[in-house]
């Protein structure tokens, strides 16, 4: 148990070495900007430049659109399974893991080709099209956190014994997913909703291949051209991520915990 | 469209056995999952489906193997051959060192504020990837990142003068580990948690030692999971692009680099070799997804 | 008296400032079966984790076929063991987990074969032994678990709490069945539970425990009749307790909410003024008056419970509340609530609580 105990201490050790070292290093590396001296002026650099302020902002937008389209899609849907159609689980849960096996790549790929402009469905062919076809993008990268998250978080509710109980007050479809269903899963979606949010807000293959102006190939072109500054932007970006983890985490502690499980 | 209207009925006829009730709920039923098979059909599968049939075609529409063969010209290989080897490698590493991380804070002894704290920063690193984290590596083992300069200055050990390039296949595999392994870690601490205490108490009772118990019953136990995570970490690993696009532009001439130069600007000269290089990738992660589906019904057995 | 098998001698164990357990002292005979019966937190499990290896006593000795063992791994003490929540090796098939033992000591394949067969036998599951664990009731993994610990023919048979987790009508069927292999094998064996019928039906020596001692140590029989504390008597079985006083300690006259009864020879020391605790079963008691029943109250019929074979009437003595069971019979009815009600009982029945 002693030498046990000594070999966790060191697993731990060599771990939080490698993975600390090169925040430290990205840290030092993103002040050194200004010669003989540390600063933030790389940070300045970066949160004065108009382009950081645009793709940002552009990304934050295409992130809320996503998250709503990813709402609408997979909370009616996870309902639906639990409530009515549990056979059609696993073709569901089925092709909600397929976004993790195709690479983003793949699909991006075929949205150019199937949605061109010349194609029977041109969102290629307007501005608008396009950052839709991003935010469908987006959509069906998220589709795997979303749906378990959401999933998750209706199998801590009893989701049928609450329809029933809200039908027999004679309450609509509408009310129930409303007022009974979304405030118990709020929780569940809002961790889905950051987490998809970290995973789009700087993505980068898609927004790049549908030549939207998205923070990023934002990211990616600074760094092909700057030396400071992409390393406060690396920085930035922990930073963000790791906001939306804790937010996470902070919402777990709401989350409703029912001894009420019927599966 | 034909054979999901099938199911309807046979569905229908079980939950609902009333004639009339049946062709009143039958629509109601599906119209709570349309959106999703609607979105999924038009937006990942018919996409998917396109290239894949895509690959099989030429320019005149006409079936054909002309494109798959072109596959095995030496620069498409070679770029398939690194990828496997990037993802195959970053995978392989990322899950033994993230199991042995997740047995060090399970079963280790170790505070419970390392347990959580370990737990956070997984979640947090495993989705820090992408252009960032190409970033914070180059400022850690570029040319001129702290590491490297730090190795020559206090050990006089010039790493570059040795070899090592973060433009490299080493490079790419050191940077793709740091979100491999706290993704590891994030999916095997709940299989670690799974495991009772008392299965090590009987075992220690019926005469086991800790290896004996570990080789019988731990990593069975773990081992579905554990497998089923590292084919994740290589198709996580196998599409990714952002990471090395940012680090080393397109010197390391991995296959999604390859397909994104081609999509781009048809670097290839061929429209449908792209299509055969993407059928390529999901070949690839697909079939790594197969052999865990088949290795996992044919050797386990006791799972429900 | 034969040399004990397992001694646990002056135990005590120490989570830092909390004591769980306490000068813990036993001898067991060769094949005796012996129960630790307590509340949740009495110290029973730790006794029993320290028997197994999983605890180490903060001090004591624990001495097994003459060997101290106090020191040794758990995986060196060749005990079995069976776990409230079965702790069945998922991965492995029943006849696996069965041979699980003998497979980590070595034997051959073709006696462990053999050696699983008889288990299975034993537990009166031959067919089952291609079986996941997953496949079977929670009797059923239970008895498996049983095979498994049984299988090395262990020295010692630790049972923790094994029948807690079951359903009851599983959980009577099974003790009997534990209790007629534990005889058949002659194994010695320790029984942990918090269920006092469990331990009065299955045990040669129960061990009541109460804040980390051994209250009383003695066969069923006595552990019933005969409480030597407070705790033992209220905790087996049910138990009437009048508050009396000792009017007379030389003849034994105690008053009992103004009525006289006589406790000859059983005060022990009491003096006259005293107040006692006395304690009656409630099988010990019968409605209205009979001969060789030499004591008597009377009160008044406060509730009646129709329980089928038995009807449990309550009677209402001053303040206090005497149950009593009577059986039914189809040509008696049954007595009335706020009936005058006379009881009797045997003084000699009478348990004085000091």
């Amino acid at each position: 148990m002693k030498s046990g105990r000594f070999w966790a201490w060191v697993v731990f050790a060599l771990g939080a070495a490698y993975f600390f070292i090169p925040l430290i290093a990205t840290v030092e590396f993103s002040m050194r900007m200004r010669r003989g001296a540390y600063s933030f002026d790389a940070y300045k650099v970066v949160f004065g430049d108009p382009r950081f302020q645009a793709t940002f902002g552009y990304s934050v937008l295409t992130a809320v659109f996503t998250i709503i389209l990813g709402v609408l899609i997979v909370v009616p849907t996870a309902y639906w399974i639990r409530l009515r159609m549990p056979q059609l689980r696993p073709v569901v849960e089925f092709i909600t893991l397929l976004p993790l096996v195709i690479p983003a790549i793949v699909i991006v790929f075929g949205y150019i080709r199937m949605y061109g402009s010349n194609s029977p469905l041109p969102f290629l062919g307007s501005e608008t099209g396009a950052n839709a076809l991003l935010v469908i993008g987006y959509a069906t990268l998220a589709l795997p956190y979303m749906y378990r998250a959401v999933d998750t978080g209706l199998r801590t509710i009893d989701v049928r014994t609450l329809t029933e109980a809200a039908q027999i007050l004679g309450a609509g479809w509408g009310t129930i997913i409303t007022r009974v269903i979304l405030p118990n899963v709020l929780i569940a979606v809002l961790s889905g909703a950051f987490l998809t949010f970290a995973i789009v807000i700087g993505e980068f293959t898609m927004a790049s291949l549908l030549n939207r102006p998205a923070f990023g190939p934002y990211l990616q072109n600074v760094g092909a051209n700057r030396a400071y500054e992409p390393a406060a932007l690396a920085i930035i970006a922990f930073a963000i991520t790791w906001g939306c983890m804790s937010l996470i985490q902070i919402l777990s502690r709401f989350a409703p915990r029912s001894a009420n499980r019927p599966n | 469209m034909t054979d999901i209207s099938l199911s309807d009925h046979a569905v229908a006829g079980k939950t609902a056995p009333p004639a009339d009730a049946r062709s009143m709920r039958l629509p109601t039923q599906w119209l709570g999952v349309a959106p999703f098979f609607i979105f999924a059909i038009m937006f990942l599968i018919l996409p998917t489906l396109y290239l894949m049939l895509g690959a099989f075609r030429n320019d005149a529409g006409e079936f054909t193997f002309e494109n798959i063969a072109a596959l095995a010209q030496p620069s498409i290989v070679a770029a398939y051959w690194i990828s496997i080897k990037v993802s195959l490698a970053s995978s392989l590493i990322g899950a033994f060192a993230g199991l042995a991380i997740a047995i060090a804070i399970v079963r280790g002894g170790l505070p419970e504020w390392i347990r959580s704290a370990t737990l956070t920063f997984s979640g947090v690193a495993s989705n820090f990837a992408g252009v960032p984290l190409a970033f914070a590596f180059l400022a850690t083992l570029g040319r001129l990142g702290l590491a490297t300069v730090l190795l020559n200055v206090l050990v006089g050990f010039n790493i570059y003068a040795h070899g090592f390039n973060i433009l490299s296949f080493w490079g790419l595999t050191l940077t793709y580990v740091y979100f491999q392994i706290p993704l590891m870690v994030v999916i095997i601490v709940p299989a670690i948690d799974g495991l009772k205490k008392e299965w090590g108490e009987a075992a220690a009772t019926l005469g086991a030692t800790q290896a004996q118990f570990w080789r019988m019953v731990v990593i069975p136990v773990i081992w579905p999971s554990f497998l089923g995570t590292v084919i994740l970490l290589f198709a996580n690993a196998f599409g990714a692009i952002a990471t090395a696009y940012a680090l080393t532009g397109s010197s390391l001439n991995i296959v999604p680099i390859l397909l994104y130069a081609q999509i781009r600007g048809d670097v290839l000269h061929n429209a449908h070799l792209g299509y055969a290089i993407a059928f390529g990738m999901i070949v690839i992660t697909g079939l790594a997804n197969v052999f865990y589906i088949w290795f996992r019904t044919r050797s386990e057995r006791w799972l429900k | 008296m034969t040399e004990p098998f397992l001694s646990i001698q002056h135990v005590r164990k120490s989570f830092g400032p909390i004591t769980v357990v306490q000068d813990f002292n036993l001898d067991v005979e060769p094949g005796e079966f012996v129960s630790f019966l307590g509340p949740s937190g009495c110290g029973k499990t730790t006794v029993l984790r320290m028997v197994a290896g999983f605890e180490e006593p903060s001090a004591g000795k624990i001495v097994v076929a003459g060997k101290d063992i106090t020191r040794l791994k758990p995986n060196q003490r060749n005990v079995g063991m069976v776990f409230q929540a079965y702790a069945l090796f998922p991965n492995l098939t029943v006849a696996q987990n069965i041979g699980f033992g003998l497979k980590v000591a070595g034997m051959p394949k073709a006696d462990a074969d053999r050696r699983i067969a008889e288990m299975l036998d034993i537990i009166k599951l031959p067919q089952m032994g291609d079986r996941y664990p997953y496949q079977l009731s929670g009797g059923q993994q239970q008895r498996i678990a049983l095979a498994r610990a049984i299988a090395p023919k262990p020295k010692l048979l630790l049972l923790d709490e094994p029948l807690s987790a079951l359903d009851a009508k599983v959980r009577v069927s099974l003790r009997e069945e534990i209790r007629s292999i534990q005889k058949k094998l002659g194994i010695t064996t320790i029984f942990v539970t918090h269920d006092q019928e469990e331990a009065l039906s299955i045990s040669d020596r129960i061990a009541v425990m109460y804040g980390g001692k051994a209250e009383q140590v003695g066969t069923p029989f006595e552990i019933y009749n005969r409480p030597a504390t407070k705790f033992v008597a209220n905790f087996v079985g049910t138990l009437n307790v009048l508050e009396g006083t000792v009017t007379d300690a030389a003849s034994g006259k105690v008053r009992v909410n103004s009525q006289e009864v006589s406790l000859k020879g059983k005060l022990n020391g009491s003096k006259s003024g005293d107040t006692l605790s006395l304690a009656l079963r409630p099988e010990a008691i019968s409605l209205g008056r009979h001969p060789g029943r030499d004591s008597s109250l009377s009160g008044e019929i406060a509730e009646v419970h129709f329980l089928g074979s038995v009807i449990r009437v309550r009677v209402g003595i001053g303040g206090a509340t005497v149950s009593l069971d009577t059986f039914n019979s189809p040509a008696t009815p049954p007595p009335a609530v706020g009936e005058k009600a006379e009881i009797s009982f045997s003084s000699g029945d009478m348990l004085v609580l000091h």
